[in-house]
């Protein structure tokens, strides 16, 4: 990411099982952020506090070597989600939807 | 989803086994333009996609590569506009119309929809390889290897952006860190701020109405007061809507509360040493104009490519309690001092 973006790293979850990993590099292709490297054979967390959560790595690593967060960091839909006491979804732009609200999802 | 006949992107057919699989151009004309900045604009939101299945650009043969993709028109445009001189194929995935990303984060765009799409337009028989290159934000919803077991097909992700593709075909299906990396540049930000603007209309316009409102009983000094509230208050939701995302990597702060509280305090400064606020004005504006500010800078985390569900929660568990009392009171203040003397 560029200078100046960096979002609150503190707050990440995500962790990778290195007993597990195969060493496919799998999440180091899929990662937005370039969160994870190879380091030797197996993979290895790099960057933590660039992740964005988005679960990518953790939905392709075959090993189910990783355990992360996935949703989206959305003040909007987490909101909604509190108000309604549902899981928070990206559901602003869809066309199958009420079609009220449609922000971020250009 | 009904196919969509004679749309002005498929330029004719082509014959095989008997199926007739559409031609797409690789050029973008007048009216994909007139779309797309209809949709940024937020004229036309809903139902830009165009049919899921199978298309050709160029002349494809049983060994051109596939390229997968959303039913979103911007999407499909975005990809086939980087595909000219490349024979290959595309598969357009159903995402009801939404993007790669986004409706990878439902899953629309995933691994089971991957599969069904694969099955219906019978791929195999289509392509002699085995191999799919999907977008790689689509990876949030696909599950490569179970892509595999189920169909055979092994999922390659490419670049993040369409417009890497040549690149990275060129260089043999390979990804460098640039291709991986997601960026959010000045134009990628100013590029989701018109729909910010139109979806805030009616709070816009509920602001107008409000210091019209408070100052109706000021007789001869309406126009000067009003002019001045409204101006303050409007200020406050621009910096908010179009200045904190401009500017956003320049401004203090890791979390878009605090992003959005120093943008407005440096509105307020300008706005109150110009207008040349009273000490009652400098309270109830900060008031009032800080959380408004402030909350939809927090609100602009939905529309970046970087921030986590875990920490924008932690923000709004943080930040919400204090900007909406601060705003009640700063609302109260507000209507208060406009019985008192200035």
């Amino acid at each position: 990411m560029e200078n100046g973006m960096r979002y609150l790293g503190e707050t990440i979850k995500l962790e990778l099982d290195r007993e597990k990993c195969t060493g496919c590099s799998m999440c180091v292709s899929v990662c937005p952020h370039a969160v994870f490297e190879m380091a030797g054979p197996k993979a290895a967390i790099i960057d933590k506090g660039a992740c964005m959560e988005c679960g990518a790595c953790a939905k392709n690593c075959p090993a189910k070597a990783i355990e992360s967060g996935a949703g989206v960091g959305c003040a909007y839909a987490i909101i909604s989600g509190m108000l309604t006491g549902s899981e928070p979804s990206c559901d602003c732009s869809s066309s199958a939807g009420d079609g009220k609200k449609s922000s971020c999802c250009g | 989803m009904v196919a969509k006949e004679n749309v002005n992107y498929i330029v004719g057919y082509n014959e095989m086994d008997g199926r007739k699989i559409p031609v797409v151009s690789t050029r973008l004309d007048c009216s994909d333009k007139i779309g797309a900045v209809k949709v940024r604009l937020a004229l036309s939101r809903m139902d830009y996609s165009v049919a899921p299945g199978l298309y050709c650009v160029g002349s494809p043969a049983k060994e051109s590569p596939v390229f997968v993709t959303a039913n979103y028109k911007l999407t499909f445009d975005a990809l086939r506009s980087e595909l000219s001189g490349i024979d290959c194929w595309i598969l357009a995935l159903d995402t009801k119309g939404v993007n790669v990303w986004c409706a990878a984060g439902k899953g629309t765009f995933g691994t089971e929809e991957l599969i069904d799409r694969i099955n219906i337009v019978k791929l195999h028989d289509v392509v002699s390889h085995r191999k799919l290159i999907l977008p790689q934000l689509g990876a949030v919803g696909v599950a490569a290897h179970l892509v595999r077991q189920a169909t055979g097909f092994s999922v390659h992700y490419g670049p993040v952006r369409a417009a890497d593709i040549p690149k990275y075909i060129a260089s043999g299906f390979k990804k460098d860190d640039e291709m991986r990396r997601v960026t959010f540049t000045m134009s990628e930000r100013l590029t989701v701020v018109p729909v910010e603007l139109v979806m805030a209309w009616r709070f816009i316009a509920g602001v107008i109405a409000f210091c019209f409102a408070i100052n109706a009983f000021a007789g001869n000094a309406f126009r000067r007061k009003f002019i001045r509230d409204a101006v303050t208050a409007l200020g406050g939701i621009f910096t908010g809507l179009v200045a904190v995302p401009a500017f956003l990597p320049y401004i203090p702060g890791r979390a878009f509360s605090v992003k959005g509280f120093f943008a407005a305090a440096a509105w307020l400064l300008s706005a109150g040493v110009g207008f040349g606020f009273s000490a009652r004005e400098w309270i109830a504006n900060s008031l009032v104009v800080a959380p408004m500010t402030s909350f939809l800078a927090l609100n602009f985390t939905g529309a970046t490519t970087y921030t986590s569900q875990s920490g924008v929660t932690f923000e709004i568990k943080k930040a919400m309690k204090a900007m909406k009392y601060s705003f009640i009171l700063g609302i109260v203040l507000k209507i208060v001092s406009k019985f008192g003397k200035d």
